[in-house]
């Protein structure tokens, strides 16, 4: 790869998502903190795709906690990887096309 | 942040998912006019690192967490329309793959850190930037100021949303302040990621930072004078 800030930004997203992400906080998040305090949690419906095997950033099956939510990262980081780069390729060459 | 399904009701969810969908429309035509060949990878890179961050809750005051939202750090390092569309890459990517913010809040959830993170955020950014000194160290501090200002307003379209369309009837000044006062002790978290990731690419490809790329331009053209 030509420009190595790009590298070593993906590995270190790699890094963070499949290994530091075990140390997060898993305390509410601010949201969801205000909606329990002030008392509308209780609203909240489950998502539609809550059977997906990624659900809440937990590969299904894999009982090890750190792998399972290691292993989800890195196939989010993946992922995201794969749609960001594709559509900014794809825009960026669309550009090309019309000039 | 990211909202869930039911708490906020259909009709409203829906105007937002349109409001989203006008902005991200005009963000596509926008990032078409910006993207070359040495931004379109940053921007891929953005999109997955912001993604990373997010799922690194940090600690904030008694018993709540926050994370990066990375709308401000989007926008500076490769623009506002491109930070449109990696936000809401990311964001979809949460709710589809992880169950991460609700599919029918998808909407809301694009609109308030998408669109408010990000705009807000590079409003902040270009003010901050006018008032301090022309040089290096002022885009990392404009970077940081700009994370901090774009929590809360990402927000207060919640509570904008919540005024509009919440399912239960809790006064609205108690969640105001409770969603501001809370996302301003994140926004210091941001503005320390924001701050710090920004002053990494600046200190590798200043070339390929959007909001100094301006600054840049103006000592070239002092430089030739000489």
């Amino acid at each position: 790869m030509k420009n190595p800030l790009v590298a070593v930004g993906l590995v270190l997203s790699l890094v963070l998502a499949g290994g530091v992400s075990y140390y997060a906080s898993s305390q509410p998040d601010g949201l969801e903190k205000v909606a329990g305090d002030v008392g509308f949690l209780d609203s909240a419906e489950e998502s539609a795709v809550k059977d997906s095997p990624l659900a809440e950033y937990g590969v299904a099956g894999i009982e090890n906690e750190r792998l399972s939510g290691g292993l989800a990262g890195v196939i989010g980081v993946a992922s995201t990887a794969a749609i960001s780069f594709g559509l900014f390729y794809a825009l960026r060459r669309f550009k090309k096309e019309e000039s | 942040m990211h909202i869930p399904d039911g708490f906020i009701d259909i009709p409203t969810s829906a105007t937002f998912a349109a409001l989203s969908a006008v902005g991200v429309a005009a963000s596509l035509k926008g990032a078409a006019r910006s993207l070359d060949e040495k931004t379109a990878p940053l921007a891929g890179l953005t999109a997955t690192f912001i993604f990373a961050v997010q799922m690194l809750n940090f600690p904030v005051a008694a018993g709540t967490s926050g994370h990066l939202l990375g709308g401000a750090l989007a926008a500076i390092l490769v623009g506002p329309y491109v930070a449109t569309l990696s936000l809401t890459v990311v964001l979809l990517m949460q709710a589809l793959l992880f169950a991460d913010g609700g599919l029918s809040a998808a909407g809301l959830n694009i609109f308030n850190m998408s669109l408010l993170g990000v705009w807000f955020g590079y409003g902040a950014f270009l003010l901050a930037k006018k008032i301090l000194p022309k040089n290096k160290v002022s885009i990392t501090a404009a970077a940081a100021f700009a994370g901090l200002a774009s929590v809360p307003a990402a927000a207060l379209g919640f509570v904008l949303q919540y005024a509009l369309g919440a399912t239960a009837t809790f006064s609205l000044t108690t969640v105001l302040t409770a969603m501001v006062g809370t996302h301003l002790l994140i926004g210091i978290g941001e503005a320390i990621i924001t701050g710090l990731s920004v002053s990494a690419v600046m200190a590798s490809r200043p070339d390929l930072v959007f909001g100094y790329r301006g600054a840049k331009k103006k000592l070239e053209i002092r430089e030739g004078q000489k």
